[in-house]
This record gives C-alpha cells, structure tokens and sequence, in this order.
C-alpha cells in the first residue's frame, strides 16, 4: 500500500540545500553532547543509562514500526535517536526502565508515527512523551536525585518545585551560579544553561536554527516574570532565576526550534517564540504545575498551522492588494 | 432485514461510536472505568429503545414539520425516567454518571435514529433497532471503558489484579487518555470493518 504524500510547494525562489535530514539530525544530538556530559558528571551511571536505554528504545521501535508501516522509515535517519536523547533529558535520571520504555513507545508511535512519520507530526515527540509521563506518574516525574552526591542519594525537588510548594524564601541557598553550572535537582537537561548553550551557539553558527524563537522565548519569559519580580520581589522569583531553571533553555533552543514542529515563516517564529515564552510565565506563576515550558511549546506546535497560513513570507514582486 | 444482520451492523459496521462517530460527548466523558461504561450504555440503550417504538407508534401523528421537537418531548420523557429510576436503585452510579445522564436527551445517536430510522419504518423493526444500536453502543463503551480501567488503574470491573502500591498509567483515567484509547478503538476497529466488508463481496 503506497501512501500519497503531496509536495507542498512555495512560491520562488527557492534555494538548494545541499545537507540532508540525517546529517542534520547527527548534528544535534552532538551538540546536546556537553549538557549530557554535564549531567552525567552530576548524576553518575545513572544519567548514561537513562540516556542509553531511551536511545535505545526509541531507535528499536521505530525500526520494528518501519516493518509494518505502509510507508517508508529510514530508522537511522538520527531523528528517532535525537528524540530519545532528547526524551531522556526530560526525565529524572532514577527514572525506572520501565517509564522509560512507555516514554519512547509513547514518543515515537503517538508523537511521531500516528500522523504519518517524520515530516508529518504535529507535535514535538520527546515533549509528547514527557507530558504523557508527567501525567502518568506525577510522583516518578517529579522526585529528582539531587546531582553531586553518592548513589541513593536524597531526592529533592526542582528549584521550581520548590518555589511552587514553599515559595520564594525557601531558595535563599541556592546561588544562580548554581543554577546555571548545574549544581542543581532537575531532570537531566534542565540543569546546566551553560552546557545547552555551548551545543545552541553551535547550531546557531551552523544555522540549523535561528534566532527568533529561542531568543524570544527567553527574552519574553525574562520580561514577563521580571515585571512581577519588580511589582512584589517577595512572592516572585527574580527573572534570571526563571529563566535558568527547569526547561527554558533546553526547551528555547532544542525542543522549540525543531524544524518539523516550528513555523516556516520569520513572522511566524516570532509569534511561536513569543507565545512560548507568554504561556511558560503564565504556567509557572499562575498555573498549578511548576514547569510550564513543555506544556507552552505543546500548545505553540498546536497553532503552527496556523502561523503558516495567516503570517505567509512576502511573496517576491508581490504587489499589495493585488 | 435478519435480526443476526442487524446486530453485526450495530455492533461493527455500523456502530454508534466508531461507524457513525455519533454520541462522543457521554462515550469519551464516563468511561474511566467498565463500569461507568455499562451503565451509561444500558441508560442510553433504554432511552432508545423507549424513544424508537413511541416515535414508530405516532410516526403519522406528527406533522412533518415540527418532529424535531415532538422528538425531543418523547425522549425527554424517557431520560426523566432513567434520571430518576437510577437514582432511586443505583445512587452511587448515579452520582459518577451525574449530569450525563440528562445530558442523554442530546445525544445524537437517539435523535439520529428516531429521525432516520424510527419515523420511517414499523414498531418491531425500530425496537429491534433500538435494541440493537443501543448495544451496539454499550460494547463500545464497555470496551472503551475497559482499556482505560485496566491501563489507568490497575483493574476489571472494580477488581484490583495489581499490588496497593504499583505505579498505573495515570493518564488513561483522565481525558487525555479518551480521546488516545478511542484514536485506537477507530483504528481497529476500521481494520476490522474491512475485514467483514471484504468476506462479503
């Protein structure tokens, strides 16, 4: 059975690229190389295996879901394994085999291969996997090992659990070096800002991204939350916490920015950029979960559509109200 | 038509929920459990069945041009009934099922079929009818109901089979876990259409 696919075709000009989806793909899970090496410095054995087995299972599935499917799925292309990668940055390194088998299922038969493969998914598949997760089993999901000790080590909160449950007082200790270097509970890729930028410049440099989501997605959360911080600093955090938390930069510059899930258009990055950041503030200070950037990039990817359509580029020589 | 027939129609090619994809509202909104789902389907069921043969009884009583709400009278009549029957024998599934039960007189699969089916033909005929889609309907959210039972809390009908403390997949009691179990249910169960449409031709 051969499933039509149709060519969507913009107007000219349009350029060649001469880099293909897998080289791309290998790119990005090589930039996400220093946060991981991060987190396996803080987390020990334990953050390897997570990531080792959600690669794992993620390549595996899709390999056994390429023998049915009617059509065709190069396994190997690295978008299954940058899903996984990206999976298990999303989860706490003690997280059971088992969670994480659910995880990659999840991701790639619901995130990916539902609507038609890679290409096709609406959503962000490690983001799906990690929204499905943390509604499963809010407890797994949100007991994080804090990083720098022995094995079987206290679990604790995220900074933003924290600040959810006790409030600003309860962060006094923790320094926003800290935060950004990684000397914090989280799950795997939400602990160092530094480690995801060094990968993001890369990418930047390389311009398998650009810079209007991330850029504004952290500019507006900054913004957003800072406006609350100088209304009442003593119920709300500071900005350059909130944006050196949790997900903000793993979420801003990998998961966001990813080509299939993201507008086409400059306009509609913008938008998504800003949107992202918009619903991530809302969440963490209004809503009843600590972290909202998951859920902000998930309802983001959900208007994309959208965004292509009404925000269209300039059409070359076209002439208005034409 | 064949009773058999009729049956297989309702229960496969034409089912309420995964043919027509008619009364979504109650069938993803109850079914947390097998339980919910039976009730809801056999309340609805005795609301079509009780709707078909009155509509089939006065079907050249009605004026053609105000059936719609004559229509509604009758099945409101019969919801009323359920509403109030439930609550005197069955309190507990009364309160889960809660506002859905009324909600019933809105259900497109009565009215659909009141309309096409009922107004049209004999009073045996649309109780066989009513019966058939009804169960038709029921199975549906039985099964419906059990997946997300088994999956989202670790039980059959009420029966735990897992320890106190085992981890269950959580999402698949909420709504999220609907709208993914019933994705499913259409994607088997149009495979399984095809296969009784292809051993027929």
């Amino acid at each position: 059975m051969e499933v039509n696919r149709l060519l969507i075709m913009d107007s000219s000009p349009q350029g060649r690229v001469t880099e293909s989806t897998t080289k791309i793909m290998y790119t990005v899970c090589i930039t996400l190389i220093p946060a991981l090496a991060v987190s396996a410095w803080m987390f020990g054995w334990d953050a390897l295996r997570v990531i080792a087995l959600t690669a794992i299972f993620t390549v595996g599935i899709e390999a056994l879901i390429s023998r049915i499917a009617p059509y065709k799925i190069n396994f190997m292309d690295g978008s299954s394994l940058l899903t996984g990668i990206l999976l298990a940055m999303n989860v706490p390194s003690n997280a059971p085999w088992w969670m994480l088998l659910i995880g990659s299922l999840v991701a790639v038969i619901l995130g990916k291969q539902v609507f038609g493969g890679l290409g096709q998914n609406i959503f962000n598949p490690a983001l799906v996997a990690r929204v499905f997760l943390l509604i499963s089993f809010p407890v797994a999901m949100t007991s994080w090992p804090l990083p720098g000790m022995a094995v079987d080590a206290a679990t604790g909160a995220t900074p933003l659990g924290i600040l959810k449950t006790e409030g600003v007082g309860a962060l006094a200790n923790t320094s926003l070096a800290d935060l950004a270097i990684g000397q914090v509970g989280g799950s795997l890729g939400e602990i160092s800002a530094l480690a995801l930028l060094i990968g993001a410049l890369y990418l930047l440099y390389k311009r398998y991204i650009t810079w209007e989501i991330p850029i504004l997605f952290i500019a507006v959360v900054f913004v957003f939350t800072g406006i609350f911080y100088l209304i009442d600093p003593n119920q709300y955090a500071s900005p350059v916490f909130h944006i050196l938390t949790g997900g903000v930069f793993l979420g801003a510059f990998f998961m966001a920015t990813d080509m299939v899930t993201s507008p086409l258009t400059f306009k509609g990055r913008v938008i998504f950029g800003i949107g992202c950041g918009l619903f991530t503030a809302i969440i963490r200070l209004f809503g009843s979960y600590p972290e909202g950037v998951s859920f902000a990039i998930l309802l983001m990817n959900g208007v994309v559509p959208l965004l292509d359509k009404y925000f269209p580029d300039k059409k070359f020589g076209m002439v208005k109200n034409g | 038509m064949k009773i058999g027939e009729k049956f297989k129609k309702a229960f496969f090619t034409e089912n309420p929920v995964t043919g027509l994809l008619l009364g979504l509202c109650p069938t993803l909104a109850v079914t947390s459990t097998a339980e919910n789902g039976i009730g809801m389907g056999l309340a609805t069921t005795f609301v079509l069945v009780g709707s078909n043969v009155v509509v089939s009884i006065l079907k050249n009583v009605i004026p053609s041009r105000v059936r719609i709400p004559a229509f509604i009278v009758i099945i409101a009549t019969f919801v009323t009934i359920v509403d109030m029957g439930l609550q005197a024998t069955m309190f507990e599934l009364h309160k889960t099922l809660g506002l859905f039960i009324p909600l019933i007189v809105v259900n497109c699969i009565i009215l659909g079929r009141a309309e096409a089916f009922a107004s049209k033909n004999t009073v045996w005929d649309s109780f066989v009818d009513g019966i058939s889609m009804g169960l038709g309907f029921t199975f549906t959210l039985f099964i419906l109901g059990s997946i997300r039972e088994i999956l989202g809390s670790g039980a059959i009908l009420g029966y735990n089979f897992l320890p106190e403390t085992s981890p269950t997949i959580l999402v698949f009691v909420l709504a999220p876990g609907a709208f993914i179990t019933l994705g499913f249910m259409l994607v088997g169960m149009n495979k399984i259409n095809k296969v009784l449409q292809g051993s027929k031709s």
